[in-house]
């Protein structure tokens, strides 16, 4: 067998997704309000404790400014928790991977199903941010659900890459190297709190090759009415690319761990 | 060595030269099975013997180092996908999905087969019979006793309605109830014509259920046959059990010569005998010395040919 392969994609992977849809509805009270409680607080803390010292950033008042961050971040960290912790529960506790193998499964029906959830629960973990945002006065309408299909992205992407993560994992302790190490400086050199622009031209340049910073360059100005930039789809390629090569790199990892 | 049957009906599991190495220790040693339609097909051995390796090369979870493999007609693992729609698996370890409920359980295992709809429903609703889990249907998990689970692991590899099912060990930890209710569900799909391959430790569950078995130890197969043919080929027909005070000596001066072969087990001393009257006069007459006397059984059998000693 071909570890190395690039997986395959089938609509086998739907049934994946649904088990995990349906544990999430079982469980989703508590999931949800864990989900926006966080980044909700963050919104509202520094939006409104930081934004009056703060005033007006790159034209907008710094609430409207965080807000689009803000959601960007939390479709990361939804789905990076998704692909770590709650996956790696799946495949090292709980052995729910190993029983759909058993199946007409297979690892890349499996990554590609978790892949898609990552996406769908950062899907979820954005649109009452959205809604708060909204209420705030910090969403201009127009083009604002153009914001969920690049949450999806980056659900998609940061899943893929934190199950790559999970592939390497030897218990839960290694996940916080990768937030320590990854996520976090990721999501401070991405333009979520400040603007990019007042940075040194190495990190400026550097956070370009990474999947975060160009989806909150899309997602702001679809939330606050300001032109989109004229590479936009050239922009989500960028998370798409990483999105493609962690999952090839997740599935190879799975198919040596599991399949050995 | 070889484990074929005599005839030529249709096998389930044809497997040539079957290895698995795992760094320089080989766990599966050279193993050739072939596995009759319809028949109940016992793999024995101690821990460690490589009995769910081997399950796990026929399931295509892991693939083999070398030797040649067909499940149902297909080469394994390259066609292990259409393999999988046919076959049902009850794993060593329980992997129920703990957050739901039996019913849910059931839904969602078959989704991973496509199966939905009208005939799903109504599978599920005779799985939960047979499966004596009626009343439990909408319970959780957390809820059910361990045979309560088994039998649910049990009913969950009979969603595809298989035609041969793989049972790692699907008694281990249940009491004599639990697992009598289990034997009889599973020969219950023998009459209906699945095919069955089992682990197990319990020697008298093998007797009862398997057709043919094979004892394993350290990756190769030591002998091969049915229950029956096993015990006759392989050990003396009857065993006496004796311990007591002064046995040693008694034994070492008088009991000895009726015996062919004898084996101490902790304190207990085994005999092994063809015929077993005169030792049994013999020692009706020690009082103090205590002694069973029964058939030999399957067990002697695993013994003699992998040894009284702990394993792991
Ligand atoms: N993934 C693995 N990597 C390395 N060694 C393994 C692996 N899986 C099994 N082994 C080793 O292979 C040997 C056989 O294991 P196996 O689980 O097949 O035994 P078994 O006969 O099923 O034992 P038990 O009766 O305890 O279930 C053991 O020594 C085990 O440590
Ligand atoms: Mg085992």
């Amino acid at each position: 067998m071909n570890h190395l392969a690039f997986p395959t994609v089938s609509l086998r992977c739907l049934p994946v997704w649904r088990r995990n849809l349906r544990v999430w509805r079982k469980l989703s009270g508590p999931a949800l309000i864990g989900n926006f409680g966080e980044p909700l607080l963050y919104l509202l803390a520094l939006g409104y404790g930081l934004g009056s010292f703060i005033g007006n950033v790159s034209g907008l008042p710094y609430i409207v400014f965080l807000a689009s961050g803000i959601v960007c971040t939390s479709a990361m960290n939804t789905a990076s928790f998704e692909g770590l912790y709650s996956a790696y529960t799946r495949m090292a506790i709980q052995n729910t991977w190993g029983g759909m193998l058993a199946t007409p499964l297979s690892i890349d029906d499996i990554v590609l199903g978790e892949i898609l959830w990552a996406g769908t629960k950062s899907l979820i973990s954005a649109v009452p941010i959205l809604l708060v945002a909204a209420a705030l006065g910090a969403v201009h309408d127009g083009y604002v659900l153009g914001v969920l299909p690049v949450v999806f992205i980056i659900g998609v992407c940061f899943g893929a890459m934190a199950l790559v993560v999970t592939a390497l994992a030897k218990s839960y302790d290694f996940f916080i190297y990768y937030f320590t190490l990854v996520i976090t400086p990721l999501f401070l050199v991405s333009g979520v709190f400040f603007p990019l622009s007042g940075m040194p031209d190495a990190v400026r340049i550097g956070a370009q090759l990474l999947p975060l910073a160009h989806a909150v360059d899309v997602v702001r100005p679809l939330m606050t009415g300001q032109p989109l930039p004229s590479l936009t789809l050239l922009y989500l390629l960028v998370p798409l690319l990483y999105a493609a090569g962690a999952f090839w790199l997740a599935t190879t990892l799975l198919r040596r761990r599991l399949i050995s | 060595m070889l484990c074929d049957s005599q005839m030529q009906p249709e096998r389930v599991v044809d497997a040539r030269g079957l290895t698995k190495r795992y760094g320089a220790q080989t766990v599966v040693d050279n193993v050739d099975l072939s596995i009759r339609r319809g028949e109940c097909f016992g793999l024995l051995g101690p821990n460690g013997a490589g009995k769910t390796t081997t399950l796990r090369m026929l399931m295509g979870a892991t693939p083999p180092s070398a030797g040649e493999l067909n499940v149902l007609g297909f080469p394994i693992p390259q066609q292990a996908r259409q393999m999988h729609q046919r076959l049902g698996v009850v794993p060593q370890q329980d992997n129920l999905d703990p957050d739901f409920t039996v019913m849910e359980n059931l839904v969602t295992y078959a989704s991973y087969f496509g199966l939905r709809g009208a005939a799903l429903s109504q599978r599920i609703a005779e799985l939960l019979t047979f499966a004596n889990l009626d009343a439990k249907a909408h319970a959780g998990i957390g809820a059910l006793s361990g045979g309560m689970k088994r039998r649910l692991t049990l009913a969950r590899s009979l969603i595809n309605d298989p035609d041969v099912l793989i049972l790692d060990e699907p008694t281990t930890g249940l009491d004599p109830q639990a697992r009598q209710l289990i034997w009889q569900r599973l020969r219950t799909l023998l009459a209906q014509g699945k095919s069955l391959i089992l682990t197990t430790h319990y020697m008298e569950e093998a007797e009862r259920l398997c057709d043919r078995l094979v004892i394993i130890d350290k990756g190769r197969i030591l002998v091969c046959g049915s229950p029956a043919e096993l015990v006759q080929q392989h050990i003396e027909p009857h065993v006496v059990e004796i311990h007591g005070r002064g046995m040693d000596e008694w034994f070492n001066v008088v009991g000895q010569q009726w015996v062919q072969r004898s084996e101490y087990a902790g304190e207990t001393l085994f005999c092994y005998l063809s015929d077993e009257r005169l030792l049994l006069n013999a020692l009706c007459e020690r009082p103090e010395l205590h002694f069973t006397h029964r058939r030999a059984n399957l067990e002697d059998v695993f013994l003699k040919l992998t040894g009284k000693e702990l394993r792991e």
